[in-house]
């Protein structure tokens, strides 16, 4: 009959310390290719709209008349990558981290 | 003498809500009605409102536990009514990203089944071990939970030899701290004096009213969907794994041994990566009708779709397996005791964003 | 694709569904498409995981019989048709009244083709037109 087998696990633990992070003042670096926020490269864009086109929750809104225009609501925007894949010039990309 | 109690839908041990009224008497449960509906989201109507494409990106998110293989089964039905033939790497990849989430899955499950009988020191370090696995997910896919790397022809990205090596040691960890947590939770005293013998299913019964997953391989019956071989599972020998005993301390067991098993199942399909191109090029638009299955941590998710040749489905029906589970769950819970209804139920591993869709 | 193993009439139903269970062949679920004059209803059935499936035409405004007694793992699903296309399923085991997965306020048959409204809507435009 096996009883308290979790105890070397609970002793090993504490003298270990705490397994978490103390964020703010200590930040962990994201791995490469993270999907943080979604950022465009203005002057290289057509506003051809196909982005607005394609995202399944439409975020993205283009205009051409009466001024070029290219919006983007980003509490609405679920990180597919979408509109990633079908830009014609490859002006939208992902940044990695959610903060800045 | 008789009481109707409900336990739920606010429970500190359910992980979603759902509601039971219980009618007891003298601490003992007669019998338990269901009711859902609290997290109806209406989810294959408004698939009928986005084209076929962004469907994928719709249905990953059903569920968060489960994601990438509901995204995975939509694609083989599609592939399967346009007559796609998906790349050989990308059918191995396919199994990687299951097998991470069905890992993920099961830890997840084992944990709240911890606390559910009061041992909070080993869900915390249950979901301590499932740290390393949601970190090789998103390595290797960009994000932790909801993947988007399945897409219709194959997979949209690639795992590179570095992000493979990154992948496998992380599994070594799950691994090794794996080793020293399952004889708490298998052959420790008060965990067994708890489960075994709790909520029974026998054979006949869990086939008659259409259980699924560990809730019918705990009862001694052999049926597990990946033994018919989609994706890559045909070269990558399989074999289900089965206990008998058919309580919850059976189905707990059938779990553990599935997280070893997909430890195995990753580590082969990473050493026999084959060479070839990431996904085939869709042209058309899809029409006919299809149904197809596959195998999810909770059991087999039955997708049936019909189109009609526009770029918008006509119907779209997921039978995910929690929703087949909960009719046995109904004959498990007559004649315990009220203090073993919470561990019955979270033996069954609920999903009920799945259920309500 | 998928192929139909045999069309049922609401006459056999009952029989055909009865001699299925003691052959082997385990529930899987069902599936209400609306096709526009009439509701397509699929019974799957799975034998050896090869899926078999049945199919009923039931035309619109006729009442679907349960096999809940039959089978007891198609209580759930007879619910859920029942509440999102508006058909009425007699003989259930338990029967919710078309309240399992809406709220009491929410439209009428939502999954339909053309949904219906309702009833606070209503009694709301009623007002609004009178003022």
């Amino acid at each position: 009959m096996r009883l308290f087998s979790i105890f070397k696990e609970i002793v090993i633990n504490v003298l270990k310390g705490p397994s978490t992070r103390k964020y703010p003042m200590e930040k962990r670096e994201p791995f490469p290719g993270v999907r943080g926020k979604l950022s465009i490269e203005e002057d290289k864009c057509i506003y051809c709209g196909a982005c607005a086109r394609k995202c399944p929750t439409k975020a993205i809104q283009v205009k051409r008349q009466p001024e070029k225009e290219w919006r983007f609501e980003r509490f609405r925007c679920i990180l597919c990558g979408y509109c990633v894949e079908v830009c014609p010039k490859k002006c939208l990309s992902f940044k990695d981290r959610l903060e800045k | 003498m008789s009481m109707l109690v409900p336990f739920g839908p606010q429970h500190p041990v359910l992980p979603e809500p759902l509601q039971l009224r219980l009618e007891i008497s003298d601490e003992q449960v007669i019998s338990a009605v269901p009711v859902i509906g609290y997290v109806h989201r209406g989810l294959e109507k408004l698939a009928e409102q986005k084209d076929f494409v962004q469907d994928v990106f719709l249905l990953e998110r059903v569920c968060g536990i489960c994601s990438f293989i509901h995204s995975m089964t939509y694609c083989m039905g599609i592939e399967e009514m346009m007559s796609l033939s998906v790349p050989p790497r990308a059918n191995y990849l396919r199994v990687v990203w299951s097998e991470l989430h069905r890992m993920h899955s099961h830890l997840l499950a084992l944990g709240l089944l911890a606390d559910s009988f009061g041992f909070e020191n080993l869900f915390y370090q249950l979901w301590r071990v499932r740290e390393h696995v949601m970190d090789a997910m998103e390595y290797t896919s960009g994000a932790r939970v909801m993947l988007g790397t399945c897409c219709i022809g194959g997979v949209r990205k690639d795992i590179n030899k570095e992000q493979a090596d990154f992948v496998l040691r992380k599994l070594s960890d799950v691994e090794k701290e794996l080793r020293t947590l399952t004889p708490v939770l298998l052959e420790d005293y008060s965990v067994k004096v708890r489960l075994v013998g709790v909520g029974r299913l026998d054979p006949k019964q869990a086939l008659t009213d259409g259980a699924v997953g560990p809730t019918l391989r705990g009862s001694g019956v052999s049926y597990d969907f990946r033994s018919t071989g989609y994706a890559a599972y045909r070269e990558l020998e399989f074999s289900p794994v089965v206990e008998k005993g058919g309580d919850c301390y059976a189905r707990t067991k059938v779990r553990i041994n599935e997280v070893y098993q997909s430890i195995s199942l990753v580590r082969r399909a990473l050493g026999h990566l084959p060479d070839s191109e990431l996904k085939t090029p869709l042209k058309g638009n899809p029409s006919g009708e299809v149904a197809v299955r596959a195998e999810q941590p909770r059991g087999e998710v039955l997708y049936y779709l019909r189109a009609n040749g526009t770029d918008k489905l006509d119907r779209i029906r997921v039978r995910t397996p929690t929703f087949a589970n909960i009719a046995p769950l109904l004959h498990m819970i007559k004649g315990c005791a009220l203090a073993d209804v919470a561990m019955i139920i979270l033996s069954i591993d609920p999903c009920i964003s799945c259920t309500e869709r | 694709m998928l192929k139909v193993t045999e069309e049922l009439e609401l006459g056999n139903l009952h029989e055909k569904i009865a001699s299925l269970i003691p052959r082997g062949y385990r529930f899987v679920t069902m599936t209400a498409v609306d096709a526009v004059d009439h509701f397509d209803i699929f019974y799957h059935f799975d034998l050896q995981f090869e899926l078999n499936t049945f199919l009923l035409k039931l035309p619109k405004e006729q009442s679907l019989p349960s096999i809940s007694h039959i089978c007891f793992a198609a209580l759930l699903v007879e619910n859920e048709i029942q509440d999102l296309f508006g058909i009425t399923v007699t003989d259930l085991v338990i029967d919710y009244k078309k309240s399992f997965i809406l709220a009491q306020d929410a439209p009428v048959k939502p999954f339909c083709k053309v949904p219906g409204v309702g009833v606070s809507v209503l009694e709301k435009t009623a007002e609004g037109e009178k003022k």
